[in-house]
């Protein structure tokens, strides 16, 4: 059975597109925006969404995702509203949402509750930055007991052997950290990115999404010749920080998203 | 530096902890970016590798006896034992080492790895700043690259190890996020590791983060209670009754005790209250913490209900953090170590009293422990040895503990 993550990459595919996977912190700037700002990612061109479950430690992310990670924590967001409000909205979104969280929140939410709970709010799949595939067997079983896809991360520093061993674990799409570093920061966009694109490829059948410091339309277009999807972050997380209103946020947030989404159509 | 060599299966559970994937039963671990994952790999092979090297140890060791000044006198304290009630009291004198703390055995052994490693950087984050000194000082000694990370808040109230960190040639980059203390410093520092991790090495300075770091932190500082087991046994012929140390993290008080996990000796770490367990301002992480995962391993952790971290409070900064060591976790579930907690309040007086009595000016930190020693009052008795880790001196907190006083009078 394919999962809803597979068909999104295959109708990308197959309209000759590279996947767009936007990233939005949950909940952020509150719960009102957080929806609507859904709404336009999904009807700006978004084949994936991702939704970031803030955390305290965000010890992955730069300074744009911890800053949006503060501010809605201080509006006391927690998982379950983040996943009551996509539970809410799971039949007006096309497109399938991946949820990030850091592993103690999951842990305290019980692994079993939130692997269903994710179902339940429609979740397609979860993206754990510190969960390492040696720690996460017990996971594995809950999520694919509940028809939830656990995306794993390789990174520059994975050799090709574990890369192997980290896709066996990896269902949905494979997530390639596009540089040794935290979300957002400058990207350079060389020889060696793309070599990598192509290596990491070449290890596994699954969709291979490059996230971390892409920004523009022209990176997004350029890396669209090499890798199956595109994952942008901050740069749309910082429109929503520098907006001074919720509409300024939407529009704002659209624009870019809608360019990166036609960047990747060429 | 005799257990620095990995203990054979044979041992109980908690001495031959952690297992090959670094868990101490169900604690530790690694919980870290990807990123990171070959960096840990890389570094545990290093670390068998150097220390089963007789040129490693050797220098080592130098350096620990003719550069940090060790082994440190096992001072009797004489006068504090009579005022508690006659029992003996024996101070392990760890301010006594070169920059007045415990934390340089640690620092030495971790920058001599990555001089052996070939890292031309080092990292390291700091709380009071005694990790901080020590790492810079190890830096500075072996002509190595070095950048401290240090909460502002912390840089507020220990200007003076700040000032010692620059003169040490090291930078110092105050962090703003979070709590702006320890626990935010650590974040900071690995978001640095994992940018910059082919060419740097991470010192963590406590026995927290992902494997190996707390089974080498650990095997670094254990060199506290190899020392205190040899020299209380020709001091008394025979081993102590009670030992007790602070716990923040719980580097030292790891290193004092783990030579004893499998003597019948009773092992007391002590953590800080704060301003009382009831008020949440605390940082009592094993007293009234909940098991779940910070930086890079599962370990004890003030957290709220949604597993957030909650801010640690201490007026101790290098007991101000929110988590313990995975391997204290697993001591604390098998009852090996007894742990309990004082107060700010009780520290401070445990801190003028030693100066007073002793001559002897402790860290805030190490206060803690000298706290409990009231607490234990009714069994200080004139036939039990106690000894007390004094992880380091006071200086530091000189400015800090007169401002307290002051606003109590």
């Amino acid at each position: 059975m394919s999962s809803r993550i597979t068909t999104a990459f295959e109708t990308a595919k197959q309209s000759k597109r590279c996947a767009f996977i936007p990233f939005i912190t949950g909940g952020f700037p509150d719960a009102e925006c957080f929806a609507s700002l859904l709404k336009a990612l999904d009807t700006s061109g978004a084949d994936i969404i991702e939704v970031g479950i803030p955390f305290s430690d965000p010890l992955a992310d730069g300074p744009v995702i911890q800053h949006s990670s503060k501010l809605a924590l201080d509006m006391q967001i927690t998982p379950q509203n983040i996943l009551g409000i996509l539970k809410k909205m799971k039949n007006t979104i096309k497109a399938p949402i991946v949820v990030m969280s850091y592993w103690n929140p999951i842990m305290q939410f019980g692994l079993k509750e939130f692997a269903m709970a994710l179902n339940e709010a429609g979740v397609s799949g979860v993206i754990i930055p510190d969960l390492s595939p040696e720690e996460s067997a017990t996971w594995r079983e809950c999520a694919k007991s509940h028809s939830v896809d656990t995306i794993f991360m390789v990174a520059p520093t994975t050799s090709h052997d574990r890369i192997k061993k980290i896709a066996s674990y990896s269902s949905g799409f494979l997530y390639l950290v596009s540089m040794t570093g935290v979300t957002g920061a400058n990207l350079n966009m060389d020889k060696k990115l793309e070599a990598q694109i192509q290596s990491v490829k070449s290890l596994t059948n699954l969709p291979v999404a490059v996230g971390f410091g892409i920004s523009t339309p022209s990176q997004a277009h350029h890396l669209s010749s090499y890798a199956d999807g595109i994952i942008v972050g901050s740069a749309l997380v910082k429109k929503t920080i520098d907006a001074a209103s919720a509409e300024e946020a939407v529009e704002s947030v659209t624009r870019l998203s809608s360019q990166i989404a036609v960047a990747l159509k060429n | 530096m005799s257990r620095l060599q990995p203990l054979s299966k044979e041992q109980n559970l908690w001495t031959s902890a952690p297992d090959s994937s670094g868990h101490f039963g169900r604690f530790g671990g690694r919980f870290v970016p990807e990123t990171l994952m070959p960096a840990l790999e890389e570094l545990t092979e290093a670390y068998y590798q150097a220390i089963s090297e007789e040129s490693f140890r050797t220098r080592l060791n130098l350096l620990l006896s003719d550069y940090a000044g060790r082994e440190t006198p096992l001072y009797e304290a004489k006068r504090l034992s009579e005022s508690l009630g006659n029992a003996r009291i024996f101070l392990k004198r760890e301010d006594l080492t070169h920059t007045g703390a415990h934390k340089i055995n640690n620092s030495l052994g971790q920058a001599l790895l990555a001089q052996w490693m070939g890292k031309r950087r080092i990292i390291a984050e700091t709380g009071a700043g005694q990790h901080g000194v020590a790492a810079a000082t190890a830096a500075a000694l072996l002509g190595i690259e070095c950048v401290v990370y240090m909460g502002s808040v912390d840089i507020e109230r220990q200007r003076l190890n700040v000032l010692r960190m620059k003169m040490l040639g090291a930078e110092v980059i105050p962090v703003e996020s979070g709590s702006k203390s320890l626990k935010d410093a650590v974040n900071a520092a690995i978001r640095d590791w994992v940018t910059n991790v082919t060419d740097t090495h991470y010192i963590i300075g406590s026995v927290i983060g992902p494997h190996p770091y707390p089974m080498m932190v650990r095997d670094f500082q254990s060199v506290i209670g190899t020392e205190t087991r040899r020299q209380i046994l020709e001091k008394t012929g025979r081993l102590p009754d009670f030992i007790v140390a602070c716990v923040g993290a719980g580097s030292n008080a790891m290193g004092m005790f783990y030579p004893f996990l499998d003597d019948p000796v009773e092992l007391i770490g002590v953590e800080a209250a704060g301003m009382g367990i009831e008020t949440g301002k605390h940082a009592a992480s094993l007293c009234a913490g909940k098991a779940g995962v910070l930086h890079g391993a599962e370990m004890y952790v003030l957290q709220d209900d949604f597993g957030q971290i909650i801010e640690a409070h201490s007026l101790a900064a290098g007991l101000d953090y929110p988590g313990v060591g995975p391997e204290h976790c697993l001591l604390r579930d098998f009852n090996r170590v007894k742990y309990d907690c004082v107060t700010d309040q009780q520290a401070v007086e445990a801190f003028t009293n030693l100066a007073i009595i002793e001559g002897i000016i402790p860290a805030l930190e190490s206060s803690h422990a000298l706290a409990y020693l009231h607490r234990m009052i009714s069994k200080l008795t004139e036939n039990k040895i106690v000894v007390v880790c004094l992880s380091g001196r006071g200086d530091k907190d000189l400015d800090h503990v007169s401002a307290y006083l002051e606003s109590k009078k």
